[in-house]
């Protein structure tokens, strides 16, 4: 259903030209559940925010069911059947949650509707519903919320930069509940960039970035020992090793 | 009493009425009496030199609601109107005024109300003031209100001041006294656009122990707009006060926000705030990701904020 083709992502800054992403070719099947894995700087971010339209290309093409979406807005995108979830969730001053579910859902949501998804993202409706996105949220609560309005969307593709961010321990034993529980009944794919193993154990497909392309990609039992093995993960601090510990 | 279509829609638009209000109310059209209904407890009279009216609310008066709109709609009017409202001790009243413009004409139209609010002690009052204006004529929209309220100890006020749009002029100057255990809330919305100026200026003086006073306005400056927010709180006595300005800035407009405060007692407890910025990148990025346009964005973030 989504098709990258030879896409790169380059920008400009004090040192010169880098590139962020170089000539990665992704495709993610219908139903799957992907998540998007590697180092901080290997372009996890950049490339989630190319598929939504937040940013354009330098080079390459990226396709939907077949469309060709390079050229396409942000609006574009969400109304052809994506939607994005934010790494640092946005604040609204004066808008409720209710007001976001409903521009989410594209429809007067009842307040028991929009009750539904805040439930499945763990908040108790009565309690949120009418509170405004402001700064009185904290960053789980917002967090959650952000999800709830992906899951109003329902669309075909569902991207989510970065879920367990911000998030305390606590929240996030329910979130890898409402993940699993979406993987097992949203019709569509699932785009997850996350560094949390507990995420990584319930993806169908793991994709490794490194330096902007890709390093590796296959099954969670292909991919993880791998990881594991990695210098990214299995070395230890060098202050430490110095120390004789 | 007859109204017509441009006069119902404007009275629509101040006072959320779709008909005649029930309750007391004063309904002035065109510099003239339209309507007036008087309660057992609210009594509306005209003051002998015809210049406005005085509103009695006899004291206990409870739950009940007086409506005094006005609408002009005829181009070229200019009138100043003073209206004393006298509230009656220990009282629980909503007071809904608002001044409906439509000008269609070239010449221009005014209205400069001057309201003045004797709060006896204890008494609660909601008052609501909206401004409105529309039509197409090249004739301005002018308002200029002036409220000024005296409150007993332990009196209570709550003031909704609401002008959205279509008003090229304003000055709105308010002020407040409050003696011991008063309260005054302020909650001002207001968007300018096009070449319009509003300017607001209040100053609260809380005189008595235990006064509180919480003014605050939020408002979007669009086109070439110009806006000021003047708010000056005057601590006398052992008393808290707060005012804030919230501002969002859009296109060529500008905004000055001038928030003061003066602590004349040890004990007085004063904050200001104000911010003025644009609507941030990332808000518009986040309703978009939900399939609403830059354009449909932009409305929902600022209607949410005037809300």
């Amino acid at each position: 259903m989504l098709e990258i083709k030879n896409l790169s992502f380059d920008v400009t800054d004090d040192k010169g030209q880098k590139q962020i992403i170089q000539n990665l070719n992704l495709s993610v099947d219908e139903g799957k559940f992907v998540v998007i894995t590697g180092p901080n700087g290997s372009g996890k971010s950049t490339l989630a925010k190319l598929i939504a339209g937040i940013e354009k290309p330098s080079g390459g093409q990226i396709f939907f069911d077949g469309k060709d979406i390079t050229g396409c807005s942000i609006t574009d995108r969400a109304n052809l059947g994506i939607s994005f979830a934010l790494q640092q969730p946005v604040r609204f001053k004066g808008i409720t949650v209710l007001d976001l579910l409903r521009l989410a859902a594209k429809k007067r949501l009842t307040v028991g509707e929009a009750c539904n998804y805040l439930a499945e993202v763990g908040l108790c409706a009565k309690d949120y519903v009418n509170r405004e996105v402001n700064a009185s949220l904290s960053g789980g609560e917002l967090k959650r919320i952000e999800i709830a309005t992906v899951l109003a969307r329902g669309t075909r593709l569902s991207i989510f930069d970065e879920p367990e961010a911000g998030i305390d321990l606590w929240s996030f034993q329910s979130l890898i509940k409402v993940f699993r529980h979406m993987r097992d009944t949203i019709h569509g794919s699932i785009l997850i960039i996350s560094h949390q193993e507990r995420i990584l154990d319930i993806a169908d497909e793991i994709v490794v970035l490194a330096e902007g392309g890709i390093r590796s990609r296959g099954t969670k039992e292909e991919i993880m020992p791998e990881l594991m093995r990695s210098a990214d993960v299995a070395r230890s601090c060098s202050k430490i090793e110095e120390g004789g510990l | 009493m007859a109204l017509d279509e441009i006069q119902l829609r404007l009275l629509q638009e101040i006072a959320d009425l779709h008909t005649v209000p029930e309750g007391a109310y004063n309904i002035r059209s065109n510099s003239a009496l339209a309507g007036r209904n008087t309660t057992a407890n609210i009594d509306i009279v005209s003051k002998p030199d015809g210049t406005g009216i005085d509103i009695h609310i006899k004291p206990g008066t409870k739950k009940e609601s007086v409506h005094i709109p006005v609408v002009l709609s005829e181009s070229g009017l200019k009138e100043t109107v003073y209206n004393d409202f006298y509230i009656g001790e220990d009282s629980d009243v909503v007071i809904v005024a608002g001044c409906g413009i439509h000008n269609c004409g070239v010449q221009d139209s005014e209205h400069d109300g001057v309201h003045r609010f004797f709060v006896g002690k204890n008494a609660k009052i909601k008052y609501v003031e909206k401004h409105y204006g529309e039509g197409d004529g090249t004739g301005k929209r002018i308002l200029n209100p002036v409220t000024e309220v005296t409150m007993e100890e332990g009196s209570a006020m709550e003031m909704e001041m609401v002008q959205i749009k279509g008003v090229d002029s304003t000055v709105r100057t308010t002020k407040a006294t409050l003696a011991a255990g008063a309260s005054l809330v302020v909650r001002e919305r207001l968007m300018t656009h096009g070449t319009q100026r509003a300017e607001s200026i209040y100053t609260t003086d809380l005189n008595g122990d235990g006064a509180r006073a919480d003014v605050v306005s939020r408002s979007v400056a669009k086109d070439q707009s110009y806006q000021r927010f003047d708010s000056r709180i005057t601590g006398n006595a052992a008393c808290t006060g707060h005012t804030e300005c919230d501002a969002i800035i859009m296109d060529d407009a500008r905004i000055l926000a001038v928030p003061q405060l003066e602590a004349n007692n040890i004990d007085a407890a004063l904050i200001h705030e104000a911010a003025i910025g644009k609507i941030a990148g990332e808000q518009i990025i986040k309703l978009m990701t939900l399939g609403l346009t830059e354009q449909e964005a932009e409305e929902q973030i600022v209607n949410g904020f005037l809300k």
